[in-house]
């Protein structure tokens, strides 16, 4: 196998937050009854978390389960082993009417640090409430970054994470880099 | 003279002198001024033309209302016209320049249209240039372009940045006077989380100016010490610069932020525009004064007189020695009070109402100041500045009794509540006769997602002009607003306040009240649009007895100020000529925003490289280093071509061509949309999406299939692989990804929801490359040890392979009816896989291709393109592709639609192939002619071209068209008229122009 | 602009994140209808002053259609809900019964 590249290859800004392409992130979409045992139980022995409930993310140390939609969940996993946890979905879940497919490579992961002002940057591009009683760690939330699809959570007060499609990962990344512009702080998180 | 004052300025800050210029003279001000108290402070009385007839005009106001002081502001870069003086801060360094005159301010050529401008009254251009009409087009509109606008738009680029911010709150106040601090304070105590905004630099209004005590202290205290309270409080955020400009659906909201206009060269955002969801919105944006409607009201020097008071109190501007003040209400008296303690001259006070003034007048009169009570202005003299006034009987019809010399007027027609934000969103309006004022009908407010009210006025935006009762008022709705967004609250203390009593406004719209034509025409209602007294008037006679015709027949109130000043003052009079109340004649519209915004910060970050989403493929990087010259498909951008160093892009798409069907082409088509269909009915389900059967397709093959819509027209086509048998892979065109996707999820969601089937939009997982040519095979067995041979991997086949080392997929389907292979590949490899064919196809000459290659090859073999072919009203059949459509199945989408009688009609245009008879290359969208001529006296046509190429391949012409009866008459030769009156003459065959068998594919 | 709740996710969020499918609770004709049956379901959509039911898609968000029962003058929202159903559920009918007495909007009332 060749080196994979992801969109922008670990491109990084230092603003008023640090910005970060994440590089390569596994990623399955799983379709299905959410509230199906099997699949529930499939889906904690691959990522060691119980599964989400609506607009949550459940997070370990390197895997993560988004609550997607009604009958969609985003599994995050190391990407080396995306195409075999697949298979092991796959295999868990057959005889059941699910769908699971890798989109590790379909997509752009970007990470916000620097304390409460990510807050700020994403609330420039999101049209969602960032105070921290509307938002924060554990939540999940499919919105809109500018012109795009994107969706946003937390993994931890002070970071954001933002995964949008890979075609788009530039303009991403420059909506955010121009947000997070020393001299444009709001100051309003903080 | 107006000029600086030894002493005062509450605002100023006297120990730092700022210069600046206007129209190239070098003036100076003081940290602190306004562009407007800068000018006057230097006696620039004069400071621009006004739009129609050019003439001399004044500062008039000290707020958003101006609609006189318009300057061009900044140079290059930061250049922006019709700005505002009174709401521009002075900085150092500042430039400026009037506007609307040629060649000079002074000596303006144009304002010889004020000698003609009783030939010029309201709806004179409507009458003057309709006829003959087409001096509309090359005399008149050139002209009136040329003359028009007052402003000229900038030149250059905007070199600063803007943003946008979403913000949500329980309780927005607009306004930052002393209603929008009370009703923040009342709405904060109860605990809403509350936005309150300011548009000025500076907290409390105009009430500090007016006077008056609050708990027995001046208003400036008071309002320090509840900003410093606001300020401990951590659920209120207070925000100066910054405007409302709209009220909208459902709470929606527009906060328009100046960052930086105040200092030009600080870092961030100029503008920063606030996208604000509130539960709750107080306006608390005040009142505007009303001017009078005299002769001679628009001369430099005639100002409100809150005005003239603010530029001695704020900025100790004064804009005359000998003020004259005019009046039909109590809170101009304040104004002469203020002047003579300044030891200004007042010669005069007039007050149109017979029965006088209340306990202001009595101060004033206690200062030794003239009261004419009953009295008038006949009409101002002067020209480009105020030099005397004739007085007159209010009831009367201007004989003058006297004349008194002064350099300035004070006026005030009363006060109109700012009810635009209030009624931008449908907040409906009662008319006080008391007061003279439309005020908010707080029975009919603006109502929200919920159906309840959203919007509540406060203080003197709710027509509350008594400082204590602003302050109660304001306190009631802030906890009234606070509530409404479930926060509860006892009474707190409310600050008193106190402040001379005044006697009833008496209506006054024209002054004197029997004036003549003479005077009406020059009394001045909107300054900005040159409308008069008279152009109202006239607009009434003539029929347009509608409040929204008369403004758009005399331009009242369609400036850049949309009429603050203009509005009332200008329904009252359409009132009185029509002989109805004012309350019948209503209003005109409110609409957002407030007072002008900025187009960039509409635009925020869309501008530039962000301007809109760029999609870009894994190799797009290696596209821009080697010659692509780009062209938009959809959100994407693809390769036309690739040129060569000093190639012409005609030269490179017939080389791609050539090279492709020679040896060996490599095109990428990872934009193709790729989305996987699984579930047990998944089958079923694509039955009923194409037009062909696709649920017997079997594992490991692929099939071309054509969707359609409900209407049966012909949406999108592709090439859909089977995976295995739960499992389907359904190409669709670049185009064509996310709309497929989105509209089998609504079939599924919509309609047949309890059927097992789930879909993902795989398109970006995948980097795809079409290797085609003759060595596409070569190619591949040098990249992989799988066996990718005609046996192996036929026609119509996919398969698994690893290739370069990655983990792919290859598709043996082929659009350009070469030997191909369509390879996906993960796209964080698509580079790789991209960089490896290269190498390993040098050897045959390998040609990376562009879309028109793509295009022209696909043509070549008679294959449709869906946009070329396709505009939304063609169905397959009109196409030849009944081969595509099942005849086995019941239904699928777009059958029942393909029987109606119009998709029957045996007259359809059908499709064939266009070869022109000298060889060249037909027009796309030519029309082929038919005889005679239709309704409309155009020329009958039987057809027209979809695609139009050349041929490499050929060495000639060749196109696909629609044609009345095209396949019935092979062999035809139609005629198709160029622009240029030529006609190109084309005979019909058959649209496969190469390889009609598919040797060339099918090995 | 509105601001409208999705019933699949429960995000409460701005017209900006959807997308309008028009007229709810239409039927289907195929294969089999007549020429008004068909010309019916394809083109004569309703367009009421007052109570209305529409399609909503929350696209810039879970990608669910749902359903809205909304007022076209004044723009209340008097709920959302599941778009797999052939008719407005009770709940939302009697609220918008509370509200607008006497509403009626095709078959429902």
């Amino acid at each position: 196998m060749s080196e994979a590249v992801s969109a922008l290859n670990g491109a990084t800004d230092e603003g008023f937050v640090r910005i970060a392409e994440c590089g390569l992130t596994g990623m399955i979409t799983l379709r299905g009854d959410l509230g199906a045992a099997k699949l529930k139980k499939a889906v904690k022995a691959l990522c060691g978390v119980e599964p989400p409930a609506r607009g949550h993310v459940a997070m370990a140390d390197h895997t993560a389960v988004a609550w997607m939609s009604p009958d969609e969940f985003l599994l995050m996993v190391p990407y080396a082993q995306a195409d075999e946890l697949c298979a092991q979905l796959d295999q868990a879940l057959a005889g059941e009417h699910a769908l699971a497919v890798n989109v590790s490579d379909a997509r752009a992961v970007f990470r916000l640090s620097g304390g409460d002002a990510v807050r700020e940057v994403i609330a420039k591009l999101c049209p969602v409430d960032m105070t921290a009683s509307a938002f924060g760690p554990g939540q999940f939330r499919r919105t809109r970054l500018a012109q795009i699809p994107a969706a946003i959570w937390m993994p931890e007060e002070g970071v954001m994470q933002i995964v949008c499609f890979r075609s788009v990962a530039q303009y991403a990344f420059d909506l955010l880099k121009n947000a997070a512009t020393p001299g444009s702080e709001v100051g309003l998180f903080s | 003279m107006s000029t600086r004052l030894a002493n005062g300025g509450r605002l100023l800050n006297r120990g730092k002198p700022l210069e600046f210029t206007f129209n190239g003279k070098h003036l100076r001000g003081v940290e602190g001024d306004t562009l407007a108290s800068a000018l006057l402070a230097n006696d620039q009385m004069l400071v621009g033309r006004s739009f129609k007839y050019h003439r001399p005009r004044g500062i008039v106001a000290s707020g958003g209302e101006e609609p006189n002081a318009l300057v061009g502001l900044g140079e290059n870069g930061r250049f922006e016209p019709n700005q505002r003086v009174t709401t521009t801060e002075l900085f150092d360094g500042l430039t400026c320049a009037s506007q609307n005159h040629w060649p000079s301010l002074e000596f303006d050529v144009g304002a010889v249209n004020a000698k003609l401008s009783r030939f010029l009254p309201a709806g004179f251009y409507y009458k003057m240039f309709i006829h003959p009409r087409p001096f509309w087009k090359h005399i008149y509109e050139p002209i009136i372009r040329q003359s028009a606008g007052l402003g000229k738009a900038p030149r250059d680029r905007d070199q600063d940045s803007y943003e946008h911010f979403y913000a949500f709150y329980d309780v927005v106040v607009i306004g930052g006077g002393v209603a929008g601090l009370q009703a923040a304070r009342a709405a904060g105590a109860a605990g809403a989380k509350v936005l309150l905004m300011e548009q000025t630099p500076h907290w409390g209004g105009r009430a500090p100016v007016d006077g008056g005590t609050v708990d027995g202290q001046p208003v400036d205290k008071f309002v320090d010490e509840i900003v410093s309270e606001l300020e401990t409080m951590a659920n209120v955020t207070l925000r100066t610069r910054m405007m409302g400009a709209g009220v909208y659906d459902h709470g929606y909201m527009l906060g328009y932020e100046r960052l930086n206009d105040h200092r030009p060269d600080a870092a961030g955002p100029r503008h920063r525009l606030w996208r604000i969801r509130a539960a709750q919105i107080v306006t608390a944006t005040g009142a505007i004064e009303r001017p009078l409607s005299f002769a001679g009201n628009d001369i430099p020097g005639v100002m409100l007189a809150s005005a003239v008071r603010d530029y001695v109190v704020n900025y100790g501007v004064s804009i005359g020695d000998r003020t004259v003040i005019v009046t039909n209400n109590d809170d101009a008296y304040r104004t002469a009070i203020t002047l003579k303690k300044q030891g200004l001259e007042v010669p005069v006070i007039l007050d149109a109402r017979a029965s006088g003034g209340g306990a202001l007048a009595d101060e004033a009169r206690a200062l030794g100041i003239r009261i004419e009570n009953g009295k008038a202005i006949a009409k101002v003299k002067g020209g480009k500045r105020v030099e005397g006034v004739a007085i007159c009987l209010q009831a009367g019809e201007g004989a003058v009794l006297e004349e008194v010399k002064c350099d300035a007027i004070a006026m005030s027609g009363g006060w109109s509540p700012v009810v635009h934000l209030w009624s931008h969103c449908g907040g409906k309006l009662l008319w006080d006769d008391e007061k003279a004022m439309f005020r908010p009908d707080v029975d009919n407010p603006p109502t929200g997602a919920d159906g309840a009210r959203f919007v509540l006025p406060a203080g003197a935006a709710d027509g509350e002009m008594h400082l204590p009762r602003v302050l109660e008022n304001a306190n009631a709705a802030g906890r009234a607003a606070a509530q409404a967004a479930g926060h509860a609250s006892k009474p707190g203390t409310l600050p008193v306040g106190e402040t001379q009593d005044e006697a009833p406004i008496t209506p006054v719209w024209m002054m004197p009240q029997g004036a003549g034509i003479k005077l009406r025409m020059k009394a001045w209602l909107d300054y900005q649009n040159d409308v008069k007294v008279s152009d109202v008037q006239l607009a009434a006679r003539e029929g347009f007895e509608s409040v929204e015709h008369a403004k758009r027949y005399t331009t009242l109130g369609m400036a850049t100020d949309q009429g603050k000043l203009s509005n009332i003052n200008g329904l009252a009079i359409l009132s009185d000529t029509l002989g109805q109340a004012i309350p019948q004649t209503g209003t005109t519209t409110f609409r957002p925003p407030y007072t002008p915004i900025s187009l960039a910060s509409i635009a925020g970050p869309a501008r530039d490289a962000t301007f809109q989403p760029l999609r870009r493929t894994p190799m797009h990087g290696w596209h821009e280093a080697n010659g692509a010259y780009f062209e938009p498909v959809g959100a994407w951008r693809r390769p036309y071509c690739f040129q060569k160093a000093g190639e012409s892009i005609t030269d490179a798409v017939q080389r791609e061509v050539k090279a492709t069907r020679d040896s060996l082409g490599l095109l990428d088509a990872s934009t193709l949309g790729k989305i996987i269909v699984k579930g047990p009915d998944a089958g079923r389900f694509l039955d009923m999406l194409y037009t062909n059967m696709m649920s017997n397709l079997k594992p490991g093959r692929c099939r071309y299939g054509l969707m359609c819509n409900e209407n049966g027209f012909l949406m999108d086509d592709g090439v859909v692989a089977r995976l295995d048998d739960d499992t389907f892979l359904c190409h669709t065109t670049t185009g064509g990804a996310d709309s497929i996707h989105a509209h089998m999820e609504e079939w599924l969601q919509t309609e047949w929801w309890d059927w097992k089937v789930y879909t993902a939009n795989v398109t970006e997982q995948y980097a795809q490359i079409a290797v085609v040519g003759p060595k596409a095979r070569k190619v591949l067995e040098k990249l992989t040890d799988d066996d990718v041979s005609a046996d192996a991997l036929s026609f119509m086949g996919w398969k698994d392979i690893t290739l370069a080392g990655i983990t792919a997929r290859a598709y043996r389907i082929s659009f350009s009816g070469e030997l191909s292979y369509e390879v996906a590949v993960p796209a964080s490899q698509g580079r790789a896989l991209w960089d490896a064919l290269l190498a390993a196809g040098k050897e045959f000459g390998v040609t990376p291709y562009g879309t028109e290659a793509l295009h022209i090859m696909r043509a070549e073999k008679g294959f449709i393109m869906i946009g070329d072919e396709t505009d939304g009203t063609v169905i397959p059949q009109d196409l030849g592709l009944d081969w595509a459509i099942s005849k086995k199945k019941e239904d699928y989408l777009g059958k029942r639609a393909q029987e109606r009688s119009h998709m029957t009609d045996p007259t359809r245009w059908k499709l064939v192939g266009l070869q022109t008879l000298d060889g060249s290359t037909l027009p796309d969208g030519a029309y082929a002619t038919a005889d005679g001529t239709n309704a409309n006296g155009q020329r009958n046509v039987q057809g027209r071209v979809t695609s139009s190429y050349h041929s490499p391949t050929l060495g000639r012409g060749i196109a696909m068209g629609l044609v009345l009866n095209g396949p019935a008459r092979m062999g035809d030769v139609l005629d198709f008229p160029k622009v240029d009156g030529t006609v190109i003459k084309a005979k019909i065959v058959d649209p496969i122009f190469y390889d009609k068998d598919g040797e060339k594919q099918n090995v | 602009m509105l601001i409208l709740t999705c019933p699949c996710c429960g995000v409460t969020a701005e017209e900006t994140e959807f997308h309008p499918g028009g007229e709810a609770h239409v039927k289907r004709f195929g294969p089999g209808s007549n020429d008004d049956e068909f010309h019916s379901y394809l083109f004569e959509k309703v367009n009421p002053k007052g109570v209305h039911f529409e399609r909503w898609r929350h696209a810039n968000g879970c990608g669910k259609w749902f359903n809205a029962a909304r007022c076209t003058v004044t723009l209340e929202v008097f709920g959302t809900y599941s778009a797999q159903t052939t008719e407005p559920p009770q709940d939302i009918k009697d609220k918008i019964s509370a509200k607008r007495p006497g509403w009626s909007w095709r078959e429902f009332a």
